[in-house]
């Protein structure tokens, strides 16, 4: 029995490995995905253009001005000589955020008054906009605090804020990314594989000639989970490399609780795919059953955005995918060195889940075979 | 020389193409499903709006000011606010990932700020979530001004900001971020339906031996290439009118601009994603690598190098330079423009030339490809 299933196995094996453009395309995407994702995915915004209409002529604004541009963060700033210049540039998408000080404004700020400087910001760039005000702000305060300095009427209250940023002092995407893409990148090979493999078998008519074959269902799905899960396993290892060697991310947990969750992760997603190839008759509907469950599950899985950030009644449906448990075990043990009970707390629904879909997918498998 | 086209066998091929789609239902519902299910996900899903960042508060300092400034943070409509006296609890919850951020007031805090020596609040974040650590350390400054602003005014002071930023925020004046998301990701669906549809439809032919027979009648490269085209292009309209009414009316997202634009451009993108479909399926002739490398050179650039989510000009040059062949990236402004700001010529017009050149030079390679193979 154990040779039977083993000649499968092997088969299964030699059919992804077997075909240079399947290999080429299964084993280096991940790859090319990890290196494109880990240099662009960045919400830092640099090379920032930005426009300013001073009409006013003192020397207030004019040392803000300089002061913007001496900054790292804006490369581009643009002189404009009215408001409806400053409509153009922003509608073309030319900059990101406009200035406009009024004419009194170095007059207000010697009578001790408050001065007022309009911003405007794209809106079509949500997220870059408001990172791009946080830099002004920051700009402006400590230009603020210079002017209480000198002027005794403003001074303030002392109060400094202290800002630190645990496991990743720098706040380097990659140290997120990184970590995250793992677990996807492995995830998006095992559902292709497991998924694609029976509706290829039923589209070209191979199937068949596995049911005749004294292979019982339970040692098809079996032939079938090995080499997926010993693939992506591979996958895994080899982005791992590219984590360590080019992005230079370190890791400080434990390995043997990363391989384990791992696998436990794997196992859960091979039980999906395999449903999904229980259900589809050809490969077309099987790449949309991948679409279906794979969107989700990364878009879902707190990778982009905070599972807390979504809607109420959307947050149980994200406890239902292994991704959400996956990710907080992935970076806690890559950059935070998550304490073993952490893991098991996460690690146990992600094993529900595992069980789960693999006895879903034993299941249909019969019921489809029988 | 010979027409483009004969139209009976024009007709007779797309009638047999669309056969096909109704009788497996997957090329329709990948029209439907795809595009209700992405919509969904960046109109609920995906939100880079920080709402209710759950963080913690140590509060050692149990004075009045200290009091007020805790109040602050509590009143915050962007923070859900644990307070504790024990800075361990918070900081081991910040590590298990229950909160994002801790907010530290020490015990002399208001002691040191009536002696006028420099009071630090500590903020700290969980790096390990990048973006909403840059968040927590935003908005908790904002809180810490705003509390400074009212402790001043308590006092009878006005006058301690000198400088007071006015933001005014364009085109989506209450900051929602899927009023930027659900535009962009029309593209980003008709990116991903018009290349998976046809890149596995050739594919599939020649997997199972059909293209061979084709071969064998009297039908021209054009005819193959129209025939192929067109069904999946009127089924891409079809999505993206979906699409269209999904982001208006069931996510109140504003219309701006206009219809005609929307369809032209939309039209010129789905020939290029098309054409690009048709291109790797006659390159791979094999479903399952079609539909990755469909994956990578469709979806993933189209969602990550044309501005949808991360911003071009902080990428790296190659990288940039890599997303000006993208179509993607035309289509995105043109979408995000019609949507929330109206017809702006001068953005629109350079971006819909780019777009339709992308377009023919897909074209063209494709003709030039199924050339070779079917004659």
């Amino acid at each position: 029995m154990w040779k039977q299933m083993l000649a499968l196995i092997i088969k299964e094996a030699l059919v992804v490995w077997h075909d240079r453009k399947i290999r080429f395309t299964l084993l280096l995407s991940p790859i090319i995905l990890l290196l494109l994702f880990g240099y662009a995915a960045t919400l830092e915004v640099k090379n920032i253009s930005i426009a300013i209409y001073n009409q006013d002529q003192g020397w207030y604004s004019h040392e803000l001005i300089e002061r913007i541009k001496g900054s790292p963060s804006f490369n581009h700033v643009y002189q404009m000589h009215s408001t409806a210049d400053i409509e153009k540039a922003i509608d073309a998408q030319k900059v990101i955020m406009a200035l406009q000080f009024q004419p009194n404004f170095s007059a207000q700020m010697a009578k001790g008054d408050e001065a007022h400087v309009q911003v405007i910001l794209d809106g079509r760039r949500t997220n870059s906009s408001q990172i791009v005000q946080g830099y002004l702000t920051q700009i402006l305060q400590s230009y603020n605090e210079e002017i209480r300095q000198q002027d005794p009427p403003r001074r303030a209250l002392n109060v400094v804020a202290v800002f630190r940023a645990w496991f990743n002092p720098n706040l380097d995407y990659i140290n997120y990314t990184a970590p995250c893409l793992i677990a996807l990148l492995s995830m998006i090979l095992a559902l292709a594989i497991t998924a694609l493999s029976v509706a290829r078998e039923r589209e070209m008519g191979t199937f068949d000639q596995l049911l005749v074959s004294p292979l019982s269902p339970l040692q098809i799905l079996v032939g079938k989970t090995v080499p997926a899960l010993f693939i992506s396993l591979v996958e895994s290892l080899l982005l791992l490399g590219v984590t360590f060697f080019i992005f230079r991310v370190s890791f400080i947990g434990s390995w043997i609780l990363f391989f384990a969750s791992l696998m436990v992760f794997l196992m859960s997603v091979v039980g999906v795919g395999l449903f999904i190839s229980s259900l589809a008759r050809t490969q077309q509907q099987a790449i949309l059953g991948v679409f279906v469950f794979m969107v989700p599950a990364i878009a879902l899985s707190g990778y982009a955005t905070p599972i807390e950030n979504m809607p109420d009644w959307l947050q149980p449906v994200c406890w239902l995918l292994p991704t959400s448990y996956f990710m907080i075990i992935v970076k806690g043990i890559f950059i935070k060195n998550l304490s073993a009970m952490q893991v098991l707390l996460h690690l146990w629904p992600m094993l529900l889940i595992a069980l789960f879909t693999s006895s879903v997918a034993v299941w249909m498998f019969r019921r489809r075979l029988a | 020389m010979k027409p483009l086209f004969r139209k009976q066998r024009l007709w007779a091929f797309m009638r047999k193409e669309n056969l096909q789609i109704w009788r497996d239902p997957s090329s329709i519902l990948i029209a439907v499903i795809l595009p209700l299910l992405l919509m969904f996900l960046f109109g609920f899903g995906i939100s880079l709006d920080a709402n209710k960042i759950r963080i913690g508060l140590v509060l050692e300092d149990q004075s009045p000011t200290a009091r007020r400034l805790a109040d602050t943070f509590i009143n915050t409509p962007y923070f859900d606010v644990r307070v504790s006296g024990d800075r361990a609890i918070l900081e081991q919850a910040m590590i298990n990932s229950q909160l994002r951020g801790v907010i530290v007031i020490e015990q002399d805090f208001s002691q040191k700020l009536l002696r006028g020596v420099q009071a630090p609040i500590q903020i700290l974040a969980d790096g390990s979530e990048t973006n909403t650590a840059i968040f927590v350390k935003n908005y908790a400054q904002g809180a810490i001004a705003n509390w400074v602003a009212a402790e001043q005014e308590e006092h009878g002071d006005l006058r301690t900001t000198p400088i007071v930023l006015e933001n005014r925020v364009w085109f989506n004046a209450e900051l929602k971020s899927h009023n930027v998301f659900l535009p962009g990701s029309v593209a980003i669906i008709m990116a991903l339906i018009g290349i998976l549809l046809t890149a596995l439809v050739v594919a599939r032919e020649w997997e199972r031996g059909t293209m061979e027979a084709m071969m064998a009648t009297p039908i021209q490269k054009s005819e193959i290439i129209l025939g192929k085209l067109i069904p999946y292009f009127l089924l891409g309209l079809g999505s993206m009118i979906l699409c269209l009414l999904i982001a208006t009316l069931l996510f109140d997202v504003p219309f701006r601009g206009s219809f005609f634009v929307l369809l032209l451009s939309t039209s010129i993108f789905l020939v290029a994603a098309l054409s690009q479909g048709l291109l790797i399926s006659t390159l791979t002739r094999n479903q399952m690598v079609a539909g990755q490398i469909a994956v990578i050179t469709g979806f993933v650039p189209s969602f990550m190098l044309t501005g949808f989510i991360f911003e071009l000009q902080s990428m790296p040059t190659w990288l940039q330079i890599v997303s000006y062949i993208l179509p993607a990236r035309y289509f995105i402004a043109i979408l995000k423009t019609s949507f929330l700001t109206g017809t702006v010529w001068e953005l629109l017009i350079p971006n819909l030339l780019c777009l339709s050149f992308i377009a023919g030079v897909f074209l063209l390679v494709v003709a030039h490809l199924m050339n070779k193979r079917v004659d």
